[in-house]
C-alpha cells in the first residue's frame, strides 16, 4: 500500500498536524519508502499466534475504589497555556 | 588520588561512606566539569544547587553518625524524559520548552530518596525516537570520542538517551538515568563506551516518565561499568501501583549477587543475528565475546531466533501507533506550547499548535501510527505486527530451553557522523536491529563495552535475558567486562 499526498493530507488532519501542500508532498515519498519497508510483515505465517496484549504475563489489579487523590486544581493548571477562572481557557467553541 | 571525576558510583559511594573526601567536594568537581563540557551540548538544564544540596545531606548524615543512603553523595544525570517537580522537563521537544512539573516521577524520586543529587538534565532525541541525538530541538549532543584518523568528525554519542551516554563518557557524570524503548540505553552506552541495562519490562514504574511506547518504555541506569549500573538499578526500581504494567516483585540485591563466574551457564549464539554488510570488526569482537564466555566458564549453544528480521518492521508499526495515540495528548490546552493562530477556532489551534511544536521525526512517526491504525489499515499493520511481535517472544521462549543467555553485538557499527544517516529516516532505523526484538518481548538486556574498531571507536556487545533474570544478564556482563579490560576514554578536547 502506498500513499499519495492527498491520503497524507487526511492522515495529517487526522493527527491535528497542519501541513501545508509542499509540507504533505515532501512527506510522501518519506512515508512509501517507511510503509514499503514495513510491508514485508505481510510475508510472515501468524495464523498460529495471537495478537501480543501483554509484555510480560501479569494480571491488571484491581484497587480499592477511594479517592486517593484531589484538590491539587493549582497544581493542574500551573502549567496551562491560558487559564481563567479555575479553568483551562480555550478559544471559543460554540457559535 | 584520581580526579574526583574519575571516579565511578561505588569508588563515590564507598569514599564518602569511609571519609577519603567529602560529598560536597563530589558535587562541586562534577558541577565545574558539567559547566566545563557545554561543547558537547549534553545537558538542557543545569542544576548544581539540586547536587550540592543532596551532597551537604550526605556530609550532614555522616557527621552525625548517621547510616548513609545507598546513593548517599552520588551526583548522577537526569534524562529529561523524567518529570522532576520544580525542573523544566522537555523531552528535548518544543512543545514542552517551559514546562515544569508539579510532580516528581518514581524513577527520579526513588533515586533522589537513595541519596543521589541531580547535576541536571540531559538531552536526548526528541520524545526518545532517534538513534544519534540529531532530532532534539535543544541541538545535537555530541559525543566526546573522535575517530583515531586524524579529522574531527563530531560523532553520533547514539540515542535516544546520547545526552546520558556522552555525560557518562566525558566524565561529566558518573553515571545517569536512561530509557530505552527500541534501544534507546544499550545503542548510545555501546557508542560511547559505557554500560547500560534495560531491564525486564515492568522492573521500573514509568509513572511520570513521559510516554514514546507505552508497551515498549522502560527505565534504566548508564554507567561506566556493571557494578555501578547494578547500584543504580537498585535505587530505580520497584513496585509501583501508579503503573499498571508495574511488576509486583522484590528488587533483588544485585549488587552483592554480582558473580563473574558463569560455570553451568548456556549462553546461546543467535545464527540470525550474523546480518549482511555487518564490518568485520562487530563479528570479530562477537567471536572474542563468545571465548570470554568460556572463559568465564559458561557452555556455547548455537541457537535460532527465527523471526529476527521481522522485530525492526513490527516495531516501526507498533512503536509509532503507540506514539500516535500517547502525544495526542499534546493539544497546546493544558500544558505546553499552544500556537493560536488569528481567529482560529479550538481545531486550528489544536493542528498549528502540534505543528509548530513537534520536529520532523517526530511527526514523520505520529503520522505513521495514525495511517497504520486508521480504518481499513488497521488489521493489515497493527494487528499483524502484533501477531509477530508474539512470534518474535515465542522465539526467545524456545531459545530459552536450551539456553540461559543471549550474546550479540550491541549495534551493527561503530559510531557514525552526525549527519551522516539523519537524511535516511530507514538508514537510521536499522541501527536498532540488534536491539529491538528484546525490547519487543520485555527482555533484560544489556551492553557493556568489549573493545575499540581500528578508528578508535568503542564497541558494545550486548547480553539478553530472560524475564527477571538481570542478575543473570549482570553478570555475564561482568565476565566480559574483566576479560575486556577496556580503560580506553575519549581524548578531551573540549
Amino acid at each position: 500500500m502506498s500513499v499519495d499526498t492527498a491520503t497524507v493530507k487526511k492522515v495529517a488532519s487526522l493527527a491535528r498536524i497542519a501541513i501545508s501542500d509542499d509540507g504533505a508532498e515532501r512527506m510522501v515519498p518519506e512515508l512509501n519508502n517507511i510503509l514499503g519497508w514495513i510491508e514485508q510483515l505481510g510475508e510472515v505465517d501468524t495464523s498460529s499466534a495471537e495478537p501480543m496484549t501483554a509484555v510480560i504475563p501479569n494480571h491488571l489489579r484491581l484497587r480499592d475504589d477511594v479517592v486517593t487523590d484531589g484538590g491539587v486544581r493549582d497544581s493542574v493548571l500551573a502549567n496551562a497555556p491560558a487559564n481563567e477562572h479555575g479553568f483551562f481557557g480555550v478559544p471559543k467553541v460554540i457559535e | 588520588m584520581a580526579e574526583l571525576t574519575d571516579l565511578g558510583v561505588r569508588e563515590i559511594r564507598d569514599g564518602v561512606r569511609d571519609g577519603s573526601f567529602s560529598a560536597v567536594s563530589v558535587a562541586d568537581a562534577f558541577v565545574t566539569r558539567v559547566a566545563a563540557g557545554k561543547a558537547l551540548n549534553a545537558f538542557i538544564v543545569e542544576t548544581p544547587d539540586h547536587a550540592v544540596a543532596a551532597a551537604r545531606e550526605a556530609d550532614r548524615a555522616r557527621a552525625a553518625g548517621e547510616t548513609l543512603k545507598p546513593l548517599a553523595g552520588v551526583p548522577i544525570g537526569m534524562k529529561d524524559l523524567f518529570c522532576t517537580k520544580g525542573v523544566q522537563t522537555t523531552a528535548a521537544s518544543h512543545i514542552l520548552e517551559g514546562f515544569v512539573p508539579e510532580y516528581e516521577s518514581t524513577v527520579s524520586q526513588k533515586l533522589w530518596d537513595a541519596g543521589a543529587g541531580m547535576l541536571g538534565k540531559l538531552n536526548l532525541d526528541q520524545f526518545a525516537m532517534g538513534s544519534s541525538n540529531e532530532t532534539s530541538y535543544f541541538g545535537n549532543v555530541i559525543s566526546p570520542w573522535r575517530r583515531s584518523d586524524g579529522g574531527n568528525a563530531a560523532l553520533a554519542p547514539g540515542g535516544s538517551s546520547g545526552g546520558s551516554s556522552s555525560a557518562i563518557a566525558a566524565r561529566l557524570c558518573p553515571a545517569a538515568t536512561g530509557t530505552d524503548t527500541g534501544g534507546s540505553i544499550r545503542q548510545p552506552a555501546a557508542f560511547t563506551g559505557i554500560a547500560g541495562i534495560k531491564p525486564t519490562y515492568g522492573r521500573c514504574s514509568r509513572w511520570g516518565t513521559i510516554a514514546f511506547a507505552s508497551s515498549l518504555d522502560q527505565a534504566g541506569p548508564m554507567a561506566r561499568d556493571v557494578t555501578d549500573c547494578a547500584i543504580m538499578l537498585e535505587a530505580m526500581a520497584g513496585f509501583d501501583a501508579r503503573d499498571a504494567t508495574s511488576l509486583q516483585h522484590d528488587v533483588p540485591a544485585w549488587e552483592r549477587g554480582l558473580n563473574a563466574n558463569l560455570a553451568g551457564k548456556r549462553v546461546g549464539i543467535p545464527r540470525e543475528y550474523r546480518v549482511d554488510g555487518m564490518p568485520e570488526e562487530i563479528e570479530a569482537l562477537w567471536h572474542r565475546g563468545i571465548e570470554w564466555m568460556k572463559d568465564a566458564g559458561a557452555e556455547i549453544v548455537d541457537v535460532s531466533l527465527p523471526h529476527t528480521k521481522y522485530a525492526l518492521p513490527a516495531y516501526y508499526i507498533i512503536a509509532p501507533a503507540e506514539a500516535s495515540s500517547n502525544l495526542a495528548r499534546y493539544d497546546g490546552v493544558r500544558y505546553g506550547l499552544r500556537d493560536l493562530p488569528d481567529g482560529a477556532n479550538l481545531q486550528a489551534m489544536y493542528a498549528a499548535t502540534r505543528a509548530a511544536g513537534f520536529g520532523d521525526e517526530v511527526k514523520r512517526r505520529i503520522m505513521i501510527g495514525t495511517y497504520v491504525l486508521s480504518a481499513g489499515f488497521y488489521d493489515a499493520y497493527f494487528t499483524q505486527a502484533s501477531k509477530v511481535r508474539t512470534l518474535i517472544a515465542r522465539d526467545f521462549e524456545q531459545a530459552w530451553e536450551s539456553c540461559d543467555l543471549l550474546l550479540t553485538p550491541t549495534a551493527p557499527s561503530a559510531a557514525f557522523a552526525l549527519g551522516e544517516k539523519s537524511a535516511d529516516p530507514l538508514a537510521m532505523y536499522l541501527n536498532d536491529v540488534f536491539t529491538v526484538p528484546s525490547s519487543l518481548a520485555g527482555l533484560p538486556a544489556m551492553s557493556v563495552p568489549g573493545g575499540l574498531d581500528r578508528a578508535g571507536l568503542p564497541l558494545g556487545l550486548q547480553v539478553i535475558g530472560k524475564p527477571l533474570d538481570e542478575q543473570g544478564v549482570l553478570n555475564a556482563g561482568l565476565a566480559i567486562e574483566q576479560r575486556a579490560g577496556f580503560i580506553a576514554r575519549a581524548e578531551q578536547w573540549w
